[in-house]
């Protein structure tokens, strides 16, 4: 459906759903549009929130996406504190938390993910937090600081940046990594030598290796236990093993989904009347021939709430693009563009001794993703190179000496 | 608080009042202007907030920073008056400031 008068729902206020209300509105649709989320304020940014927000130097109206007013005055009916729980596809209606239901003719699925959870024992015990939302921010802001110990279970980049915070305000920060190495899910091995050792010479402690399997403490935690039997003492926890889809919505009405909600290139589910965008979603990659991922990052929510603007409103669909994320971890920018699919051979530029470096992932002489540390010609045109997929001179990239734009003439 | 002028590349203006303390970049996003993408919030991770700064302000707008530098040396369109939106800190100073968009960010 492409009528502008169209009556859309979006489930959740994050920062997929806020920024197509915006789009919808930019690229003139008409029609009524309805914005569900179940927390109390405005969609915002979390990036921030391990980041700048959490040493205090931006402020929540900086976090938000839009100012409040910005709603009304779009004619966007913005409903926080309100959950969806239930939709019934037939009727084309959603059922809210509170008993009412809302009718839509074409529905958004933003409800992006949540925090994975240890099923160990203590888990519910004060002071164990999360970081996804700003409350959970506030909380974790209010525990930690100087002469507090704080422990991050999960080495990946929110783990890292959460330690990084934490070390600049002025707390003693602990790293347990269940893996030999912290981002092993997701970088090389220089990559993952390069962060601890930075990390090191900042006062964080590392745990490799290091299976959490209980918190202690009464009532309020005050120390993680290890498989090989130690127990740790620390103020706070901070829990940071990945994030689950909320396609639960999805998956009872029977939407197809496999990791998160399945879309197209539109961002269309199984059923043309509801779309899906964000982290909730599964879909399709353009530049790796389409293979399917689930990404977790704001470009990725921007390009599907590009795609599902451009299909609600009759526009042509943007021109696929590369994905990509960023970093920020004391004075390191990490700028990460591209996936690693079937990767055979990895070329570093530059040296990692001088934080300066970047890291190239190469099938044949495709490059399939670059992550450049305080290097962003690296970034911008390893982004490129990924994007036209043209072959590189592997001996020409590993020399700092020629420059990026030479290396992709 | 400063009185800024965005003009987008076909010629719309928009004057906005802008806060001391939020960037020329926040100014144009928090009032939903078109023209300025800004994908990373204000990270100078994307160079999808360029705009050129009106050569007359260029010397209150301040230096570029290394990272600011070498990320526009890699955006498309780029000017000598060229600057990151998200790295132009709003004061009193700003006031009457001009600057204009390219035709695209990507
Ligand atoms: C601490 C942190 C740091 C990050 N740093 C970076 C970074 O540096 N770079 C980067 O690219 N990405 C980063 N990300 C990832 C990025 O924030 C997400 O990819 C992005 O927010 C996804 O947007 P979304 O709208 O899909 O989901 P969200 O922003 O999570 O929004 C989903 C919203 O839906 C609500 N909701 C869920 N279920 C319902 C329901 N049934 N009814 C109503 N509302 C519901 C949720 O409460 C939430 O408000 C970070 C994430 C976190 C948590
Ligand atoms: S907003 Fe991304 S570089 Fe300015």
């Amino acid at each position: 459906m492409t009528e502008l008068s169209a009556h859309v729902v979006i489930l959740g206020a994050g920062h997929a759903g806020g920024t197509l209300a915006a789009l919808l509105r930019q690229y003139g649709h008409e029609g009524p549009i309805t914005l569900v989320g179940d927390e109390p304020i405005p969609p915002y940014q979390r990036p921030p929130l391990s980041k700048a927000w959490l040493k205090g130097e931006a402020d929540a109206e900086s976090l938000a996406l839009k100012p409040l007013e910005f709603y009304a005055e779009n004619r966007i009916d913005f409903r926080p504190s309100t959950r969806a729980v239930k939709l019934e596809r037939s009727a084309r209606r959603v059922h809210l938390a509170d008993g009412s239901t809302l009718s839509y003719d074409i529905l958004v699925i933003a409800t992006g993910a949540r925090a994975i959870a240890l099923p160990i024992p203590g888990a519910e015990l004060g002071g164990v937090m999360f970081l996804r939302t700003a409350a959970d921010a506030e909380q974790l802001k209010a525990a930690v600081g100087p002469g507090k110990t704080l422990a991050v279970v999960g080495g990946g980049y929110i783990g890292l940046e959460v330690a990084a915070s934490g070390r600049a305000l002025g707390a003693e920060v602990v790293v347990l990594e269940r893996e030999e190495r912290v981002l092993a899910r997701v970088a090389c091995q220089a990559l993952s030598d390069f962060f601890t050792a930075y990390h090191q010479q900042h006062g964080v402690k590392f745990e490799l290796g290091a299976s959490v399997v209980g918190f202690e403490g009464q009532g309020k935690v005050s120390g993680v236990r290890l498989a090989d039997g130690r127990t740790l003492a620390c103020d706070a926890v901070v829990v940071g093993v990945g994030a689950t889809p909320n396609d639960e919505i999805a998956k009872d009405a029977g939407l197809e989904c496999a990791r998160g909600v399945v879309v197209d290139l539109e961002a269309r589910t199984s059923d043309p009347a509801v779309f899906a965008i964000g982290d909730v979603t599964h879909r399709p990659m353009p530049i790796y021939e389409g293979r399917m991922f689930r990404m977790e990052s704001v470009p990725n929510a921007l390009e599907q709430a590009k795609q599902a603007a451009c299909a609600i409103t009759g526009r042509a669909a943007p021109a696929g693009e590369v994905p990509w994320q960023w970093s920020d971890q004391y004075d390191l920018k990490l700028q990460i563009a591209g996936y690693a699919f079937d990767v055979d051979e990895i070329v570093i530029r530059g040296d990692p001794k001088t934080a300066k470096f970047a890291v190239f992932h190469l099938k044949g002489k495709q490059l399939q993703s670059v992550e450049a540390i305080n290097a962003p010609p690296e970034f911008m045109m390893g982004k490129q190179l990924i994007g036209n997929r043209k072959p590189v001179d592997k001996i020409k990239l590993a020399d700092p000496s020629i420059s990026m734009k030479e290396v992709a003439a | 608080m400063a009185k800024i002028t965005y003009i987008e590349h076909d010629g719309t203006e928009h004057v906005i009042d802008v806060k001391n303390g939020l960037s020329v970049m926040e100014g144009a996003v928090k009032n939903n202007i078109p023209g300025i993408d800004a994908d990373c919030g204000g990270a100078c991770a994307c160079a999808t907030c360029h705009v050129y700064v009106d050569e007359t302000w260029l010397a209150k707008t301040g230096d570029k920073s290394a990272m600011e530098e070498s990320m526009l040396d890699f955006a498309e369109g780029v000017e000598p008056n060229s600057r990151l939106s998200c790295q132009i800190k709003v004061s009193d100073d700003l006031d009457g400031l001009v600057v204009r968009m390219p035709e695209s960010q990507h």
